[in-house]
């Protein structure tokens, strides 16, 4: 342990407190209701479940019952009692071999039980994910959500896994109870009466541990959470030369964490000693008392050694009890947190009598249409045009204007606030969202790759087309020879998000996977923004194959883009301002003439001071 | 290792006094014949001994356990730092193939999967082995017939655990895999879901989706039958083995050959065993997972890195800050794979010069970026840093002299001022905010709630590309290192900022040898030299105005840049006034 001066900046991990992993309530009703409305589809294997589990507690009881009574009235020396001892023996047979059984089921239903429901679990967050809005996802980082699909629904089936036998361990408790009881209510009593010095001592025992336990974990997720930062920004931590000082800090960070292991592994462990002195204590009772018992004659020797044997195994429940109310409080926290994902609203809903759009033209109307993300910001107010179809549009303006909104809106990732968004004269409100899709497609900034082949990203969601139509399409937007030049060609591998391809050459096959969807519509959100003008002809030809018959919007800034569309939208502040073909625009000499004198090769290169 | 070890051998002890203890008080209560006074003296004898017994088995269960959890934490908290050490010093190349989400569970779950091993595994094992020694011994000795009935369930579960064993390794790794490919598929989903929306792809990756999770399913399924298999046969013969005894050891009572007593020991014993037997199951379990675990997690640890600075080698000794490429050749990726990125590429840029490189997407500009640092290994010719050879100066010296601001900057969630200082932790407040003024960030920064101390990143305030990129220039002012490599690094930062940010980064570091790469030409047409690169090779070089004259490719593009009819000059005069 290097324990040097650390630099005054330098941190490493979230530095964000850790108390996201609040232990709040225990028990939290709602949570548990949902979780539990997830459980109820497997309500039959469950019943079956608990039925294993009583029967396994009951036989694990009756097994020692069995063989005293054979010590007590089977076996006893000189009597010829060999028939008795061997129906005893084949009852005791019998026993186990339901014990196994019932062992058997027990492990296998709760297991399948719990795996079925973490993955519907985890299916549904995902589906849900697909469905929610748009600007939650922006909001949210991906690892957070990833947590939640991840280590979340874990602890929820390890918590589902150990509830089951849970029951079986209050069961066995119980049980235990029970017997002691009736064998002889006395010494029975007596020898729980060792369970209030437990319970006092826990009292005592128990916040410290919780919190020690806690500060384990939180260092836990620290060190973690540095750990996951320096995956991530490792080329940044090379070009920085900051690995000496990142793993000086983690160190620290470790060594933390060894710390709070080491304090709570104590607190754990103290109790081993106190449980088994308990044990002892209760052995002793038993001793003593029982022993004058026997020796009155009040008592049978084999219910003394009953009790012996029972008060071993009394503890056993006790103890994954205690582990089984931690793990609830986890399973709790993690259900609140899977429980915020299945919450977060949909905002963008098929009404009910939703029409399915079979044979697109591609005419596309914006009526009065107003929007914005938070109410303090206006993003669009009263935008209304129109566009015909095969007609292509561009629209322009400066960062913020509100075209990329503009887009979403007509991908229908969210619904006006008021106005309406027509194709073919149908409120896309009014459309099934799916059949928006297959008349709809986008090209985005950001060419954003799956890792797969090449044949599956260009394919992408048409599954119905084959090889000749993804190699037509590659082939059209001129991405063909650079794939061929692959090896494997189009069963090239991408890795992730195509880090092994060039920018450019992820654009084209973004260009060629919208080519394939084939789409009446096609929305082009600053789909050249990133290329290097260099690849200007070739995108600028892969686009006029790509844009060839079908309604366009285009949104750009290059103004060779712009320049070839049959009419050009100026919005400005959310306001469409201008209006017209390139020449037309000039002529008027207003927004449109003043950005393209500036003669910028795109208009995010002018000054904002420009735009006013 | 010692007090395990130490407490694993009074471990020993435990359940041959247990055992005698009961065997005492079991052979008081059979021959309790003796007076009133003797018999209560017998019966306290027997109840302190159990008492002290059991605590004094608790202290020693105590000890054990604590000894072996802090062996856990201590490898644990060991594997942890050579982890993160070793992902830190992996070479670029390997990262590009590595999926962070797979790294991330190798340096979290595995781990996880090892450090309860030591404890749990090794300990339970070796506390297993006294028992079933020390009661065979004492089992055996008393009664050979009887003894070896029951203990026959010993080898039964030995040899299915060891069946149990390479199943649920198999398993284990299998499903481990698996999850891979579903963690990845949804984290790709997640990051593009604007693209899965666009192409209403919902359907699609909802098959995706079920397609991984079903596999993950099955295997999981797999695995838990396995395991119950193994673990409720283990329980079965164990019961079985007890029922054996009880019919064996009842017909030699019967038969008078052995006494009641004798065989309760017998049982009780049993009974003790019966936890420990029960673990067994859980034990192969985590040995299972461990050594998959392990297999996985030892797989980054020991991955070799082709770039491992050697101790030897020297520091780079900055003179000047020139830097020369010789004959420089290069390709990503091994052998088959392998494609070719740069070919001899030849230039030398002069202290305190600068150099523009442009050229289209794929090129091989960022390539040329990336191998002056020696974040890859130029596979011909070589690359000098006043006239040393960056493979023979050490990686450190290196790096420290070469400030490189990159297109994709990552920013770290803490506060701005950490992050500007991300590469010189230890500069003070008045450096921080220089390097903010100059990187034009100042103004942004002043109107945040906190300033300079306002959270940034993931879960604080989210930064647009712009900021992003500023805070990354500004980190390379701090750094101040007498090479300077811009790539890309101004692309979402707009042309009268990126003036801006230059003017004042040349007027602080007028000495400092730079190359720029941009795809703007505004950005590198003052450049001492400028390289247009196409395929790997350099087709153009020369100022601004030769390769004008030169009415090649640059010309062309600048041209389309520019626009046909006007001068770069004419456009700035314009915006200049305002």
């Amino acid at each position: 342990m290097s324990r040097g001066v650390r630099p005054p900046r330098g941190v490493i991990g979230a530095q964000v407190s850790h108390d996201e992993e609040m232990f709040g309530r225990v028990f939290d009703g709602r949570v548990m209701r949902r979780f539990f409305s997830f459980v109820w589809p497997y309500q039959r294997l469950l019943a079956f479940a608990l039925i294993a589990v009583l029967v396994f507690v009951a036989t694990q009881l009756a097994i020692p019952l069995v063989i005293l009574y054979a010590i007590d009235h089977v076996i006893q020396p000189g009597a010829a009692a060999t028939v008795a001892l061997s129906s005893v023996i084949m009852f005791l047979a019998g026993v186990v071999l339901v014990n196994y059984l019932a062992n058997y089921c027990q492990e296998a239903l709760v297991g399948r039980i719990a795996e079925n429901v973490v993955v519907d679990l985890r299916r549904a967050m995902f589906a849900h994910l697909q469905r929610v809005s748009l600007s939650f996802m922006d909001k949210t980082e991906v690892g957070r959500v990833m947590s939640r699909l991840q280590s979340d629904t874990g602890t929820l089936q390890e918590f589902l896994e150990t509830s089951v036998f849970a029951i079986g361990d209050v069961v066995l408790l119980f049980g235990i109870v029970i017997t002691l009881l009736v064998l002889d209510a006395e010494l029975g009593l007596l020898t729980l009466s060792i369970v209030p010095i437990l319970l006092v001592v826990r009292y005592f025992w128990l916040p410290h541990a919780r919190a020690a336990f806690r500060r384990a974990r939180e260092t836990n997720s620290m060190a973690n959470g540095a750990l996951a930062e320096a995956i991530h920004s490792v080329r940044t931590v090379k070009a920085m030369v900051r690995g000496k000082d990142n793993h000086e800090l983690y160190s620290d960070l470790a060594d933390l964490n060894l710390t709070t292991h080491l304090r709570a592994a104590k607190l754990a462990q103290v109790n081993v000693p106190i449980v088994d002195g308990l044990t002892g204590g209760a052995m002793a009772i038993i001793v003593i008392v029982g022993g004058r018992m026997v020796f009155s004659g009040a008592l049978e020797v084999g219910v003394m050694v009953a009790f012996l044997f029972y008060v071993q195994r009394f503890f056993d429940p006790i103890r994954s009890l205690t582990i089984q109310y931690s793990m609830m409080q986890r399973a709790t926290v993690s259900g609140q947190r899977i429980l915020e994902v299945l919450d977060v609203p949909e905002t963008v809903i098929d009404v009910p009598d939703a029409l399915d759009l079979v044979n697109c033209t591609g005419a596309i109307s914006f009526d009065q249409v107003s929007f914005h993300y938070t109410p303090e910001i206006s993003v669009l107010e009263a935008v209304s045009f129109s566009v015909s179809p095969g007609e292509k549009i561009a629209i322009v303006g400066p960062t913020g204007s509100g075209k990329s909104t503009t887009a979403a809106l007509l991908r229908r990732f969210y619904d006006p606030l008021s106005g309406r968004v027509c194709i073919d004269g149908h409120d896309l409100r009014t459309l099934s969202q799916d059949s928006i899709g297959r008349h709809v497609s986008m090209v985005l900034q950001e060419p954003f790759l799956f890792s797969g082949t090449i044949f599956e990203n260009i394919r992408y969601a048409s599954v119905t087309k084959n090889t000749a139509d993804v190699e037509r399409a590659a082939q059209a937007v001129g991405a063909h020879d650079f794939i061929a030049r692959l090896p494997g060609g189009y069963l090239f591998v991408l890795d992730q998000g195509g880090g092994n391809l060039s920018l450019g050459q992820r654009q084209l096959l973004s260009f060629a996977r919208a080519l394939v969807a084939d789409t009446r519509i096609l929305v082009l959100d600053e789909a050249t923004a990133n290329v290097d003008s260099y690849s200007e002809r070739k995108i600028q030809r892969a686009l006029n194959i790509l844009l060839e018959g079908r309604t366009a919007i285009v949104i750009a800034h290059r103004l060779a883009t712009i320049r070839d569309c049959d009419r050009i939208l100026v919005l400005n502040h959310g306001r469409l301002v201008e209006e017209g073909s390139h020449q037309e625009l000039m002529d008027i000499d207003g927004l449109y003439a003043r950005l393209c004198r500036l003669n910028y090769a795109s208009f995010d290169d002018v000054p904002s001071s420009a735009t006013r | 290792m010692v007090a395990t070890l130490l407490s694993s051998g009074f471990q020993l002890f435990i359940p041959r006094y247990l055992g005698k203890a009961v065997d005492n008080a079991q052979g008081f209560l059979q021959g309790a014949v003796a007076g009133v006074a003797e018999i209560e003296a017998a019966l306290w004898l027997s109840a302190w001994m159990i008492l002290g017994l059991s605590i004094l088995r608790g202290l020693f269960a105590m000890v054990q356990n604590y000894f072996g959890e802090s062996l856990n934490d201590c490898i644990a908290a060991d594997l942890r730092k050579a982890f993160y050490h070793r992902v830190q010093q992996l070479d670029a190349s390997f990262h590009d193939n590595a999926h962070t989400g797979d790294l991330i569970t190798r340096g979290m779950l595995d781990l996880e999967g090892i450090r309860h091993f030591p404890s749990t595994g090794l300990v339970r094992t070796v506390m297993l082995l006294v028992l079933v020694v020390g009661g065979s011994i004492l089992l055996i000795s008393t009664d050979a017939v009887l003894g070896l009935i029951s203990l026959s369930f010993v080898p039964v579960i030995a040899v299915r655990s060891a069946i149990a064993r390479i199943q649920l390794r198999y398993l284990w790794l299998k499903q481990q895999e698996r999850l891979t490919v579903l963690t990845n598929a949804m984290e790709e989903n997640l990051t593009g879901i604007r693209i899965v929306r666009a192409f209403a792809a919902q359907a699609h990756e909802l098959l995706r989706f079920d397609k991984h999770s079903s596999a993950v399913r099955q295997v999981a399924f797999e695995r838990l039958m396995a395991r119950v298999r193994s673990m409720t046969f283990m329980g079965f013969s164990f019961f079985v083995a007890l029922t054996l005894a009880l019919w064996v050891g009842g017909n030699k009572v019967l038969a008078g050959e052995i006494t009641v007593g004798t065989l309760t020991e017998f049982l009780a014993f049993m009974m003790i065993l019966q936890m420990p037997v029960r673990q067994i199951g859980m034990t192969v379990n985590s040995y299972a997972r461990a050594s998959t675990c392990g297999a996985r997690f030892f797989e980054i640890l020991d991955y070799p890195n082709p770039i491992e600075s050697g101790k030897t080698l020297p520091d780079l000794k900055i003179t000047k800050g020139e830097v020369r490429f010789e004959g420089v050749h290069f390709g990503y990726g091994e052998g088959e794979t392998r494609v070719n990125v740069l070919s001899d590429i030849t230039f030398n840029v002069q202290a305190g010069k600068t150099l523009g490189i442009v050229g289209p997407p794929g090129s091989g500009k960022s390539t040329i970026a990336r191998l002056i640092p020696r974040l890859y290994e130029v596979t011909g010719g070589r690359i000098l840093i006043d006239d040393q050879d960056v493979r023979e100066v050490s990686l450190h010296s290196l790096r420290g002299s070469v400030g490189g601001v990159q297109q994709d900057s990552f920013v770290f969630t803490a506060s701005v001022d950490s992050n500007i200082a991300y590469g010189n932790p230890w500069s003070d407040d008045a450096g921080v905010i220089q390097a903010g003024r100059d990187a034009q960030l100042h103004d942004f920064i002043s109107q945040l709630p906190g300033n300079y101390q306002t959270l940034v990143g993931e879960r604080g305030v989210s930064l647009s590309g712009g900021q992003r990129q500023r805070v990354s220039i500004a980190r390379g002012n701090l750094i101040n290192a007498p090479i300077c490599i811009l790539d890309d690094a101004t692309a979402a930062i707009d042309a009268d900022t990126e003036r801006r940010i230059h003017d004042a980064v040349i007027a602080r570091h007028d000495h400092r040898t730079s190359i720029v790469i941009s795809h703007r030409l505004v950005s590198v047409m003052h450049a001492d030299e400028i390289l247009f690169l196409e395929e790997g090779k350099i087709i153009e070089r020369g100022t601004h105005e030769e390769l004008l004259d030169l009415r090649g490719r640059y010309a062309e593009l600048h041209s389309l840049q520019m626009g046909a009819s006007s001068s770069v000059e004419a456009a700035l005069a314009q915006v200049s006034p305002g």
